[in-house]
C-alpha cells in the first residue's frame, strides 16, 4: 500500500515539475519580450525566475516520511491540494506569505532547507479551523508543529519561545511572575500559588533532550 | 445534585497578568457549590513548548496528569489552552499504549506514572455539564437585562472538534445560553468563531492586532456593549490591546471586555469590587450604570 503511493507520488512530483517547467518558460518569455530592462531590474526578476525553479537538489525525497512519522503529522501525503486551509486560516487573510496548502505541498516535496528555515511556518496560531474543515484530514497544525520540531534540531527558534522555554525550566511557569503579583495575591485573599517540582522537570528536560535544544547558543536566525 | 469537586488548574497567563479571571470565576464556582482543591503541585500545562519539541509538550502535560491522578480528582482548567492541552494529551495517551509507553519512560525517572485515570475540563464545561443550566439560572438575583453583549469563546474550547467535542464549532451555543442566563441579551455577529490571533504575538503583532481589530469592529456594528471571554489569552488581545489597536488603527471602540465568571458574578449580585471589575484595562463604567 505504501509502496503504491510512494509510487503515484513520483509520478505527482513528475508532472509538478514539468508544470513549473513551462510556467518558468513562459515566465521568461514575458520578462525576455519586454523592453529593455535595467541591469538591477533584470538580476531580480531572474531572482524571482530562480525561486520558481524547483530542482531536484533541492528536494529531499525522505523528508515527508520523516514529517510522516510524527504523531498527528501522519496523513500529509493525503493532502490533495484543496485549498481549503488557506481559504479558511485567519492568519493567512493578513499575510502575504503565510499559506498553509503552499507548506503542505512543499513538505510533501521535500523542500526541507527552504520550508525549515522560513519564519512563514513559525505564523500558524493553531486556532485548528483548518484542523476540523480539512477533507483529507491531514491535520496541518500538527504538520507544522512537526516542520517547527526540526527547524529548531536545525537551529531555528524564534526568540519568543527560548523566553518561555527558559522560564518553564526556571520555575516551572511559562512567564515570570513577579514578586509583586506574589505579594499582591495575599492581599487579594488568594491562595498561594502552587510551587514546581523544579528538579523533576530539569530531569525531564534532560532526558527528553530538550535542555540540550534550548541552551545551544549562537542559533541561526529563522529568514523571511 | 452529587458533589463537584476539582482540581484547579490555574495555568501561567492568569497569575501572571490576569487576577481578575481567577477572583471571579473562584467567586461564582464558590457560589455554585463546586469545591475547589489547589494543584498539590504545578508545572506550565506544556502548550507553548510543543512547538520546540513534542515530546516535552507531552511529558508536562502528563506530569499534571499523573499529579492530578494520585489526588484521584478531575482537572478544571481556567484556561482553555490549558484545558484543551491536557485534555488532548489525556485522550492520546489513554489510546496510544506505545505512546503511553514512551512518556512513562519518561517520567518513571521522577517518580511518577501517567494510568490515564482523570478527567479534563474546561470551566465552561463544568458550568454546563456539572453545575447545569437550570442551577445557574437559580443563582441570578439580579438579572442584567439591559445588557447586549457579544461572545468570543476563543478557539481552545471548540477546536478541534475531535478532541474537544463539547459544543458545535461551527455553530457554538453554549456560551450563548450561559450569556443568556444572566439576563443579557447574546448579539450574533459575523465572525463569532474566528481566532483573535493571540498565539503568535510574540512572532508578528501586527496580525493578531489586525484580526481582533476586524472582531471589534463587527462587535460594535451590532451594538455589543460589552464582550465576553473565557480565555485569558482572547482577554489580553481584546482588553490590554485595545487601546493599542485604537491607537494602531485609528479608531474608537471603547467596548469593555468581561470574563464570563464576571458576567455571572455581577448577575448573582456580587459588587464590581468583588469581582475585581477594576483590574479591567477598558473602563466598564458606562455598563455598571446600567446595572
Ligand atoms: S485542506 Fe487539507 S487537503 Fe486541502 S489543501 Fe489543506 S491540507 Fe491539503
Ligand atoms: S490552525 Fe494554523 S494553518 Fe490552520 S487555520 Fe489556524 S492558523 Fe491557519
Amino acid at each position: 500500500m505504501n509502496e503504491r503511493f510512494g509510487n503515484e507520488f513520483a509520478r505527482v512530483i513528475k508532472n509538478m515539475f514539468s508544470l513549473t517547467y513551462s510556467l518558468n518558460q513562459k515566465a521568461g518569455k514575458v520578462g525576455l519580450t519586454g523592453e529593455v530592462k535595467l541591469m538591477s531590474e533584470k538580476r531580480q526578476l531572474k531572482k524571482i525566475e530562480q525561486r520558481k525553479v524547483l530542482r531536484s537538489t533541492d528536494m529531499d525525497l525522505r523528508f515527508k516520511y520523516k514529517i510522516s512519522e510524527t504523531p498527528g503529522a501522519e496523513k500529509i501525503m493525503l493532502c490533495f491540494q484543496c485549498g481549503t486551509c488557506t481559504a479558511d486560516c485567519p492568519i493567512a487573510r493578513f499575510s502575504e506569505s503565510y499559506r498553509p496548502r503552499k507548506l503542505m505541498r512543499m513538505t510533501q516535496l521535500g523542500l526541507k532547507e527552504r520550508v525549515l528555515s522560513s519564519d512563514v511556518i513559525w505564523l500558524c496560531a493553531a486556532c485548528f479551523t483548518c484542523v476540523d474543515r480539512c477533507p483529507q484530514d491531514v491535520g496541518i497544525s500538527s504538520v507544522l508543529r512537526a516542520l517547527r520540531n526540526l527547524a529548531v534540531k536545525e537551529g531555528y527558534m524564534p526568540r519568543v519561545y527560548r523566553d518561555l522555554a527558559a522560564n518553564i525550566l526556571k520555575t516551572g511557569y511559562a512567564y515570570r511572575i513577579s514578586e509583586l503579583r506574589l505579594k499582591k495575591r495575599k492581599e487579594q485573599e488568594l491562595p498561594a500559588l502552587p510551587k514546581a517540582n523544579l528538579a523533576s522537570i530539569g530531569k525531564l528536560s534532560k532526558i527528553t533532550g530538550f535542555s540540550k535544544l534550548v541552551e545551544t547558543e549562537g542559533e541561526k536566525s529563522a529568514r523571511s | 445534585m452529587p458533589e463537584v469537586r476539582y482540581l484547579l488548574f490555574l495555568g501561567c497567563v492568569i497569575p501572571y497578568r490576569i487576577a481578575s479571571y481567577e477572583i471571579s470565576a473562584r467567586k461564582v464556582l464558590a457560589k455554585l457549590g463546586v469545591e475547589l482543591v489547589e494543584m498539590p503541585e504545578f508545572n506550565c500545562c506544556g502548550l507553548p513548548l510543543d512547538p520546540v519539541e513534542h515530546d516535552m509538550m507531552l511529558v508536562l502535560a502528563a506530569r499534571n496528569l499523573a499529579v492530578a491522578e494520585q489526588q484521584n480528582l478531575p482537572i478544571m482548567a481556567l484556561c482553555p489552552g490549558c484545558a484543551g492541552t491536557l485534555r488532548k494529551v489525556n485522550m492520546i495517551l489513554q489510546k496510544d499504549k506505545k505512546l503511553k509507553e514512551k512518556v512513562n519512560g519518561y517520567l518513571k525517572e521522577t517518580g511518577l506514572e501517567f494510568k490515564g485515570t482523570t478527567k479534563v475540563k474546561h470551566i465552561m464545561q463544568v458550568l454546563a455539564e456539572d453545575v447545569g443550566f437550570e442551577k445557574i439560572k437559580e443563582t441570578v438575583q439580579n438579572p442584567l437585562n439591559q445588557l447586549g453583549v457579544t461572545e468570543h469563546a476563543g478557539c481552545h474550547v471548540l477546536r478541534p472538534a475531535k478532541y474537544i467535542g463539547f459544543d458545535d464549532p461551527e455553530n457554538p451555543t453554549i456560551l450563548k445560553n450561559l450569556i443568556e442566563l444572566t439576563g443579557a441579551k447574546s448579539l450574533d455577529y459575523m465572525d463569532a468563531t474566528e481566532c483573535c490571533g493571540a498565539p503568535i504575538i510574540g512572532v508578528n503583532d501586527m496580525i493578531p492586532l489586525q484580526l481582533t481589530r476586524e472582531k471589534l469592529d463587527h462587535m460594535r456594528e451590532v451594538g455589543a456593549q460589552a464582550v465576553i471571554t473565557v480565555c485569558p489569552f482572547c482577554h489580553m488581545m481584546f482588553d490590554i490591546n485595545q487601546p493599542r489597536i485604537e491607537r494602531v488603527f485609528n479608531e474608537t471602540f471603547e467596548i469593555p471586555v468581561l470574563h464570563y465568571t464576571q458576567l455571572l458574578g455581577l448577575a448573582m449580585g456580587f459588587s464590581p469590587d468583588e469581582l475585581a471589575l477594576s483590574q479591567l484595562r477598558v473602563d466598564t463604567s458606562e455598563i455598571l450604570k446600567l446595572l
